[in-house]
């Protein structure tokens, strides 16, 4: 059983060891072992000159990862949580997503931005912000959000090794969770290819497509559901870019019937986008019931318990929008 | 006949020719190889010592640096050319007058160093390597172009350059990263990060700043201090217009950046600073753009037209490097014109190939999205508009 962080920390750990180019630099990532523990262990094994605390100073930090990365190396930038990449969110999208594009394939840029993203728990409105959407949104990066241990490794694993800029978008409630390991997982080669969903759980009444901790509320919602007859079928995305649709449409093809659940604000979200595309391809001639979305409340997220945790989806919000779906 | 031969080399010493320009052969004895000047004195900052006062300027230096500040301002004037006729589109921001500052800094490291700068690049494109000619493609948006025709002014790219950046200050960040890079791999090399005086009033310049000095990265900043940020001059902008005190804990130096010899020594001086291990440091250049800040730009309304003229007079880059040349028998004033020719074909050529040659193929237009990537589809204006995408 390996815990979601430790996963992380696994995979880092192997690709710092792999390659000498692959370095660490974020706020406490060296001497305070991570401010979510995430890289612990790593500034006693590697040192100053590959794990490097870096002071508060996002826009500055990122922007030297991406020179360094434009230079070279293969740096891992890690935002404490991603609200502080808003900071640094033009170092990110136009220094490193566009840059490839831009340079006609002449300048590439290898990097990897990592952290936690979305809510957590009792952190108010400014440290709660999913940024699926937003980075989701632009042409040139990819972005990754994993769920269970397997995920968090073989994804960083894949983004490290990436020659593109890859945000991978961690969730601190799932740090601490454990999960049982593959033998393959074990493995120092363990990678999972970046644009490939995986379906957790088959099903044939209807598919749950989900990214992050909401997968876990979808597998909840499928095992309560099941005693009631009815099996749903649950994706892990894994990835949100470049999104795999034709794993999504498949499965709407079979079920006739879908439900996005996301944590992040509806306006604009994941969601949104899986529904657009669901119209524009083969699966639409296969829904018996318009697409439904289950997310986060379209508020800032309010500090309060009872209002935060009617902010996120729960999985009763899952199940209500399921029967209401399949007219149940 | 001693008398014809007398009045014959008296006439050639008197610079006044009957042969064709072409062919000025006259006795080599009529140059010299070498010659040395003065260089101002820089104001130092927290700096026991500066650049040397003097240099000496070889022949083949002294020819190569007149062609190619001749090259960069011609370049310049033409892209002002071609985009008053559209070839060119969207933003164009020229740097004729500031040519000592490209040519100097190139002539004041390694090719194996690394330079990045802003938006007004197209002078260090050409000193960093590219071709007029791939520039000017670039500008006009072709095939030809060093990116394609993706990146368009702002976005050129080679080795070791890393362009080229639209966003004010951002490759303040940028270069310390390329610095980091260069002490990580323990390679001596350096990188020159140049912004602008606008830029200098960027918060993510002082991050740059505080970072390259707590690791000692081998970082030259480079504040090219062209007396405006776009129509805002430096008293309007800063608090602290010494921008070369600007990096607080770190040393800087003051540089004439219209005397071509004096940039490359004070490069030369800041690069070996840094290769040295003592971290980075700060270098003001004092220059100036005779263009307005872009081509949508006439420059007058924030400064006058006399003051414009007055720089062009008294401070021309190119005339300071030709009259020490020809003072200093160095060079000849026809050899210097038959340069003017050649550089004015290269142009015109260059100009040729970037108005005829063809515009990129749609169907790259989505290339390049990712690097070593499987082939995928990029999506369209709608959904069943679909291109291909190669990395």
């Amino acid at each position: 059983q390996v815990t979601v962080r430790e996963a992380i920390n696994q995979g880092m750990d192997e690709e710092l060891e792999r390659d000498e180019k692959v370095f660490l630099l974020g706020e406490e990532v060296a001497q305070y072992d991570g401010a979510y523990k995430v890289s612990r262990g790593l500034w006693k094994k590697y040192g100053d000159k590959r794990i490097i605390d870096t002071p508060i100073s996002e826009m500055g930090f990122a922007g030297i990862a991406v020179g360094a990365a434009m230079a070279g190396l293969r740096p891992i930038c890690e935002f404490m949580t991603f609200n502080f990449s808003m900071q640094a969110i033009d170092q990110v999208i136009n220094s490193a997503a566009k840059t490839y594009y831009m340079s006609g394939g002449l300048q590439s840029v290898p990097i990897v931005f990592r952290g936690p993203n979305g809510a957590s728990a009792g952190v108010a409105a400014q440290h709660s912000q999913c940024f699926a959407a937003w980075y989701g949104h632009c042409p040139g990066l990819k972005v990754v959000s994993p769920w269970n241990s397997e995920d968090a490794k073989g994804l960083i694993k894949s983004a490290i090794r990436d020659n593109n800029p890859v945000v991978v978008l961690e969730n601190e409630l799932m740090y601490g969770v454990p999960f049982e390991f593959s033998s393959e997982a074990q493995s120092k080669d363990f990678l999972i290819p970046i644009g490939k969903a995986k379906i957790e759980r088959q099903g044939t009444h209807i598919t749950l497509v989900s990214h992050s901790r909401p997968v876990g509320h979808c597998l909840e919602a499928a095992m309560v559901l099941s005693k009631e007859g009815i099996e749903c079928e649950v994706i892990n995305m894994r990835t949100i870019r470049p999104m795999d649709i034709e794993t999504i449409e498949a499965s709407v093809m079979k079920t006739n019937h879908l439900i996005t659940v996301e944590g992040g604000w509806p306006q604009f979200g994941v969601g949104a986008e899986i529904c657009a595309r669901i119209m524009e391809g083969p699966a639409f001639n296969f829904l018996d019931a318009p697409a439904v979305r289950v997310t986060g409340a379209d508020v800032p997220m309010p500090y309060a318990k009872i209002l935060e945790d009617n902010s996120v989806p729960q999985v009763k919000d899952i199940i209500f929008a399921i029967k209401k779906t399949l007219n149940i | 006949m001693r008398k014809m031969l007398a009045a014959a080399v008296s006439r050639v010493l008197s610079g006044v020719t009957q042969k064709p320009a072409s062919r000025v052969l006259v006795a080599s004895c009529n140059y010299s190889k070498v010659a040395t000047f003065p260089i101002k004195k820089c104001d130092l900052y927290r700096l026991e010592e500066g650049p040397p006062v003097t240099t000496v300027l070889t022949r083949e230096d002294g020819l190569k640096y007149y062609r190619m500040m001749q090259t960069v301002r011609r370049m310049e004037l033409k892209a002002d050319q071609l985009y008053k006729q559209k070839f060119i589109r969207g933003f164009c921001h020229l740097c004729d007058g500031q040519e000592a500052c490209c040519v100097g800094l190139e002539a004041g490291i390694n090719p194996t160093d690394h330079v990045i700068t802003s938006y007004r690049a197209h002078g260090l494109c050409y000193t960093r390597g590219l071709s007029v000619r791939s520039i000017l493609s670039e500008l006009t948006g072709r095939r030809g172009g060093c990116a394609k025709g993706k990146g368009g002014s702002m976005h050129m790219y080679v080795k070791n350059f890393y362009g080229g950046n639209g966003i004010v200050g951002a490759q303040g960040p940028l270069g310390a990263g390329v610095a980091l890079a260069c002490k990580y791999k323990g390679n001596k090399e350096v990188c020159l990060t140049l912004y602008g005086d606008g830029a200098a009033n960027q918060g993510q310049i002082a991050e740059a700043h505080n970072m390259a000095a707590l690791w000692k990265l081998p970082c030259v900043f480079i504040c090219e201090n062209n007396l405006y940020g776009m129509g805002t001059s430096v008293e309007r902008a800063a608090a602290s217009t010494d921008y070369y005190k600007r990096g607080h804990f770190l040393p800087g130096l003051k540089v004439d950046g219209m005397d071509v010899l004096g940039v490359r020594e004070a490069t030369k001086f800041a690069a070996d600073y840094c290769r040295s291990g003592k971290g980075p440091i700060v270098m003001e250049l004092q220059t100036y753009r005779y263009h307005g800040h872009s081509m949508s730009d006439p420059g007058i309304s924030y400064r006058s037209r006399e003051e414009v003229q007055n720089v062009r007079r008294k401070s021309d880059p190119i005339m300071l490097l030709k009259d020490r040349m020809v003072n200093s028998k160095l060079a000849t004033i026809e050899e210097l014109k038959e340069i003017d020719v050649e550089v004015r074909k290269e142009i015109e050529d260059a100009a040729q190939f970037a108005t005829t040659d063809t515009e990129p193929p749609l169907e790259e237009l989505g290339h390049h999205i990712y690097c070593d990537t499987p082939p995928f589809e990029v999506r369209g204006a709608n959904q069943w508009i679909k291109f291909k995408s190669l990395g």
